[in-house]
């Protein structure tokens, strides 16, 4: 017997395994066997136009390749979810920062940037397409005709801007229950030895904030990357594919009924995540080793 | 930074500034159009309706989006769901907290791995077919179980380590067994990192709309998902009227919980998360 089964052993009356099996029989349904069909059902022509499902090896695949969707949709996804991570922490962290002191205006404040955080993600898609129609308020107020809604080049970013809005309340509070951790001794301490505020800020203040980062970022992360109510409310994934990441194309193909299409799809994007999850599984794990 | 003088009498104009444009602009947007008529809301846009029929077109959308039943659905999915996810998932959590090894490490692993992979969508609407739970609440419960119960377990097993085990150690001398010990013990310390999870993962089963699309869609009414239908339709045709008029329907349940707790979900959220 291995040393690590050992001591996995030990505990084995007053922390009985049973206790796991509920929990780890639904992920085992509902999220692993799913997964596992995914895997399956990617090399078949699954349909709703014909009752059997016959393999077709790899021909999904190298339909999706060869007109080019498949290495857009990604391409969409990845820099959607980037874009989403900066921009959501930016504004989050500079919210923070602005409403640290404990005033009533600051406390009223930061209730009310929560209000967009309890919102469903459609209808501020939807509040957002209408503040951006061309002659929506947004265009009204800056004296402006731009459609952006519509803008083959730049329509991620502003969807992305619209995604972080949503969430940047919760990015707040997460960055200024961080800043409060920070210990006023040791802020004290940097000040006596003669510190200036800025360097306070970014010497002491800011790296005591990496738990809240490792949070924030990869919340938005992996949030963005399964997103798809947002953008479905604004363009739909238009003008002309330019937004469509990757939920958005499975809901489309399963709604033509072009099942296989779909799945192989939502192969990918499991693919995807979980090349890029490894590390930040271990960014998280670390962080938790610390506590 | 924030304390120098100048600073703090200008940081309340900023703030209010910024709050009225960044939150007061969308939301405002969002009543005066649910308060016009259809012909007014045609293009949305800030100006106060010319006479307010946000009553009317709340009750329009009652009827027509179909909101009892809709409120009845989400609150039978979102209930059950999230007391499952939070029951079960502490009782691993507890488990992989307390027990150490290799096999533990790699259960974890397994456990946590559905915070950062995303759920095979597709292929789950042809195993819940073959399980006979396509469209059901039944269904819906236990995608939405598998979705957050690695949140959960993740959360929660942090949480445990940091408690002292001679709290258990001390009911164990008592005689007391598992079940006890969980019961009486642990699950009453887990409280605060229990408010936490149950606040982030209300609002997203709450707000959900693609994973009730294809688990449920069409076979049971969920107030986003009426939404979803109200909107299209209503794009359609460009009723912005009764599109905000839902909105303001399907937030309302969520901001008065909010409003009532603020002070608790505030610090909820936060404890939880950053340690």
């Amino acid at each position: 017997m291995s040393r690590g089964s050992k001591a996995f052993d030990r505990g084995r009356h007053t922390h009985p395994l049973w206790f796991l099996a509920p929990a780890f029989a639904i992920l085992l349904v509902f999220f692993f066997l799913p997964t596992v069909f995914n895997f399956v059902y990617a090399f078949t022509d699954w349909s709703s136009f014909h009752a059997e499902i016959r393999p077709v090896g790899t021909e999904n695949f190298q339909d999706l390749i060869a007109d080019g969707t498949l290495l857009r949709a990604l391409r969409i996804t990845l820099v959607y979810a980037v874009l989403v991570a900066i921009l959501q922490n930016v504004f989050g962290f500079l919210l923070a920062v602005l409403l640290e002191r404990d005033t009533t205006v600051n406390r009223i404040a930061r209730v009310l940037m929560l209000v967009p955080v309890l919102m469903s993600a459609l209808a501020v898609g939807y509040v957002f397409q209408a503040l951006l129609k061309p002659t929506g308020s947004v265009n009204m107020v800056l004296g402006i005709d731009y459609a952006w809604l519509a803008d083959p080049d730049w329509t991620i970013l502003t969807v992305a801007v619209i995604h972080a809005w949503k969430w940047m309340g919760l990015s707040m509070l997460i960055y200024l229950a961080g800043l409060k951790t920070v210990p006023l001794e040791l802020t004290e301490a940097a000040r006596i030895d003669g510190a200036s505020r800025w360097r306070l800020f970014w010497r002491i203040r800011f790296p005591l904030l990496a738990p809240a980062i490792t949070f924030n970022v990869a919340t938005a992360l992996l949030g963005s990357m399964n997103g798809f109510d947002i953008v479905q409310a604004t363009t739909g994934g238009g003008p002309a594919r330019t937004t469509e990441i990757l939920n958005i194309f499975i809901y489309r193909t399963f709604g033509q009924g072009l099942f296989a299409q779909a799945t192989t799809m939502s192969l990918i994007l499991f693919l995807m995540v979980a090349l890029l999850a490894f590390p930040v599984i271990r960014f998280l794990r670390k962080r938790e080793e610390i506590v | 930074m924030s304390d120098s003088r100048i600073w703090t009498r200008i940081q309340p104009v900023v703030t209010i500034l910024l709050v009225a444009v960044v939150i007061g602009i969308p939301l405002w947007l969002v009543v005066v159009t649910a308060g016009k008529s259809r012909g007014e809301a045609l293009t949305p846009d800030l100006t106060p309706p010319s006479d307010w029929r946000l009553l009317e077109n709340l009750g329009t959308v009652w009827t027509e989006g179909r909101i009892p039943a809709a409120f009845v659905g989400s609150v039978l999915v979102v209930a059950p769901a999230v007391v499952g996810v939070l029951v079960l998932g502490s009782m691993a959590a507890w488990i992989l907290a307390r027990r150490s090894g290799r096999t533990a490490a790699v259960l974890y692993a397994v456990g946590i791995s559905g915070i950062v992979l995303p759920p095979a969508v597709v292929t789950l609407v042809l195993l819940l077919r073959q399980l006979g739970l396509a469209g059901t609440a039944t269904g819906m419960i236990g995608v939405y179980m598998g979705i957050y119960l690695s949140t959960v377990i993740f959360f929660v097993t942090g949480f445990v380590r940091t408690i002292p085990p001679s709290l258990e150690e001390a009911a164990q001398i008592d005689g007391a067994g598992p079940v006890r010990v969980f019961l009486r013990v642990v699950l009453p310390l887990l409280r605060p990192v229990l408010a936490t999870a149950t606040i982030l993962i209300c609002l997203y089963v709450w707000n959900d709309v693609f994973y009730a699309f294809f688990v449920v869609g069409g076979r049971l009414d969920t107030l986003p998902l009426n939404l979803f239908r109200v909107a299209s339709a209503g794009l359609y045709l460009n009723n912005w009227h009764l599109i905000f008029a839902y909105v303001i329907m399907m937030s309302l349940p969520l901001i008065v919980v909010f409003a009532v707790a603020q002070r608790k979900i505030i610090s909820g959220i936060t404890s939880g998360a950053v340690k």
